[in-house]
């Protein structure tokens, strides 16, 4: 069975007068270990993909299986129950506590996980290490770089161990070297086994990915494998 | 274990915004500080108070003519008796009675050589007196019955007039005058201190029949009688008995009050407790106040906060945070400001309540209980509970979704 499985997925919002259909029946299913890139402009309906994939949101008909759990029926604790424990979430704009720095920032996941404090403390050195962000963990959000900031972002969406890497706009307020970086980053994660769903509109770095998933006006229009995954075939 | 984690995250946001924070918390201090420093003098009085009447002992009883009130122009008023004959026939009549004295109770300006000074009472009494005040002498001697019969011209002064006279070491056997009476100071009293407002160490004793020749007759027809009971447990008898007597004396008819009054200490407690309750009371009020509107404070300022950490809300979401975490730590957080703000009151006020104390002389010392204490901290998280709810709500409510696209 396949990790993530949506079946005929409908969103549909109210907004008074008129009932916009933001997903308009999307059928998808990503494997353990796919790196997939989610494309289309914007009003397509992949940013309400992604929340309804993150379990932020849920939808209004059709099915969600994340993992073995019907997710489309859970109540709102459960939810948050689930993208505890099943997703990362990497942001555009990289969302950190400010205040707080990178070691606390990557601890808290596992905080409402319930983990033991000098156990938040290990798990989130390591993850910090694994971005390569070991020797600046006592380091605010305001003194670190745009790419080291999305660093921390990765490795407090990577401390928990989830099923999924969601990755919104991972580059959006990046600068084109820095997004290089970041996005090997994520090749790396996904070498090492994690899988990765990308949301952009940018197809150099929707090209990272393995396969892509175009959508347009709530509907998923093409659905296939990138250069890279027939390259990596032939090899 | 998340909640030890989730008032380590209140503390820090509350020390982001220290001067918002501190201001935020003042209507809480100032409510406090009121209540503790009032209740810290209230109790130092009522503590002084109750330990200095327990020392004249639970047999003490006070009676005392009725001040007559009945002021209408035109209609004398009826005259008030109290006399000494009166006091004899009690202690002839009603059994339980152990010792009984009169006193006469004056002003007047004493004087020796060219200094002269104005006591705070001149007490005529007899050689009673002092068994029954349990009040006894720290040099010479107390007037004695031999001094009453034969009228001699002598007086008993208190510690404080000895130097306010400037008697000197040796004040025994110097010939004062109070008013134009002369006087031999034949004993100075114990230092008592401070007893119900009295100056108890700033009394001049003189002989019961000096002090009647000296305010006149009308003196001796409103004394004051003072007497022990032979036992706290016949009180309530000899008062009752005491009653009965005086109003058979002085011919009252069964449908006209007393025109005296008994007062035993437990009343005298309970008089000075009720008068000291209803100060509590209105200061309570006050300080209802006060807390109220230091609570809507501490709401506002949670309901900025919220709105400026939509985005962190939105985030600790994300990453697994249930709406009873989120409602938790905004919770934690309001009672954390309210309890900070209760345990500076509590400091401000009781120095207050100490400084107060020192500034009044002869004030007894400040005194905090530890009821008021709880009940400051248990007022305050109250306050921080019931105003913080709202906002701590308000923000586990929001939509993930949406608090994390808020600008």
């Amino acid at each position: 069975m396949a990790l993530i499985e949506l079946k005929d997925i409908h969103k549909v919002y109210d907004m008074g007068a008129e009932k916009v259909h933001a997903l308009n029946g999307v059928d998808l299913a990503v494997e353990r270990g796919e790196y997939v890139a989610i494309m289309g402009s914007s009003g397509s309906g992949k940013s309400t993909l992604m929340n309804l994939i993150g379990c932020l949101d849920t939808p209004s008909s059709g099915s969600y299986v994340l993992n073995g759990v019907a997710v489309q029926d859970l109540d709102d604790t459960q939810l948050a129950g689930i993208r505890n424990k099943e997703i990362g979430f990497v942001f555009q704009t990289f969302n950190l506590l400010a205040r707080t720095d990178a070691l606390h920032n990557v601890e808290l996941p596992l905080i409402y996980a319930g983990l033991s404090r000098s156990e938040r403390r290990d798990r989130a050195k390591r993850a910090l290490e694994k971005v390569g962000l070991g020797p600046r963990m006592h380091h605010q959000p305001n003194e670190l770089s745009g790419g080291q900031r999305q660093r921390v972002a990765i490795a407090r969406a990577l401390v928990n161990e989830p099923s999924i890497l969601l990755a919104d706009e991972p580059t959006g307020n990046l600068d084109s070297a820095t997004s290089e970086e970041i996005m090997l980053l994520f090749d790396e994660l996904h070498q090492s086994g994690n899988t990765v769903v990308l949301v952009t509109h940018e197809p150099d770095i929707a090209d990272h990915a393995w396969r892509r998933v175009l959508l347009r006006d709530g509907k998923v229009i093409a659905d296939q494998p990138t250069a890279r995954a027939e390259a990596a075939l032939v090899r | 274990m998340v909640f030890l984690e989730n008032f380590r995250i209140a503390i820090a946001a509350l020390r982001a915004n220290l001067m918002r924070s501190i201001l935020t918390t003042l209507g809480i201090i100032i409510g406090v500080a009121a209540v503790i420093a009032v209740v810290s003098v209230v109790q130092g009085l009522q503590f002084t108070i109750t330990q200095q009447l327990q020392g004249v002992g639970a047999t003490f009883v006070a009676v005392s003519p009725k001040v007559d009130r009945s002021n209408i122009p035109g209609v004398a008023a009826r005259q008030v008796k109290l006399t000494y004959e009166d006091g004899l026939a009690i202690e002839d009549k009603v059994p339980g009675i152990k010792l009984l004295a009169p006193a006469i109770i004056g002003r007047a300006a004493v004087k020796y050589k060219d200094r002269k000074h104005n006591p705070f009472l001149v007490l005529g009494v007899t050689e009673a007196y002092q068994d029954v005040a349990n009040h006894g002498v720290d040099r010479g001697r107390f007037l004695s019955r031999v001094d009453l019969d034969n009228h001699r011209k002598v007086a008993v002064i208190g510690p404080e007039i000895v130097d306010d006279l400037d008697l000197g070491p040796e004040p025994l056997g110097k010939e004062i005058y109070v008013d134009v009476y002369p006087a031999t100071v034949i004993g100075v009293m114990e230092k008592k201190g401070q007893n119900l407002g009295m100056n108890m160490d700033d009394i001049v004793y003189i002989p019961f029949s000096s002090a009647v020749s000296l305010f006149g007759r009308n003196a001796a027809d409103r004394v004051e009688l003072r007497l022990q009971a032979q036992s706290p447990e016949v009180v309530e008898q000899v008062k009752d008995n005491m009653t009965r007597l005086l109003r058979q004396r002085h011919k009252i008819p069964a449908s006209e009050p007393d025109d005296f009054q008994i007062q035993t200490q437990d009343e005298i407690l309970d008089t000075v407790g009720k008068i000291l309750g209803s100060v509590t009371a209105v200061v309570g009020g006050v300080v209802g106040i006060a807390l109220l509107v230091g609570g809507i404070g501490i709401m506002n300022i949670m309901l900025v906060s919220v709105t400026e950490r939509t985005r962190e809300i939105g985030v600790r979401k994300a990453v697994g945070a249930r709406r009873q975490d989120v409602l938790v730590q905004f919770l934690i957080e309001a009672v954390t400001l309210s309890l900070v703000g209760g345990a500076i009151g509590l400091g401000l006020g009781f120095g207050l309540g100490v400084v107060v104390a020192k500034l009044i002389p002869g004030f007894p010392p400040a005194h905090v209980p530890v009821w008021a204490v709880a009940l400051s901290f248990g007022f305050s998280a109250a306050v921080g509970i019931f105003f913080g709810i709202y906002p701590a709500a308000k923000a586990s409510r929001l939509d993930p979704i949406d608090a994390l696209r808020y600008e």
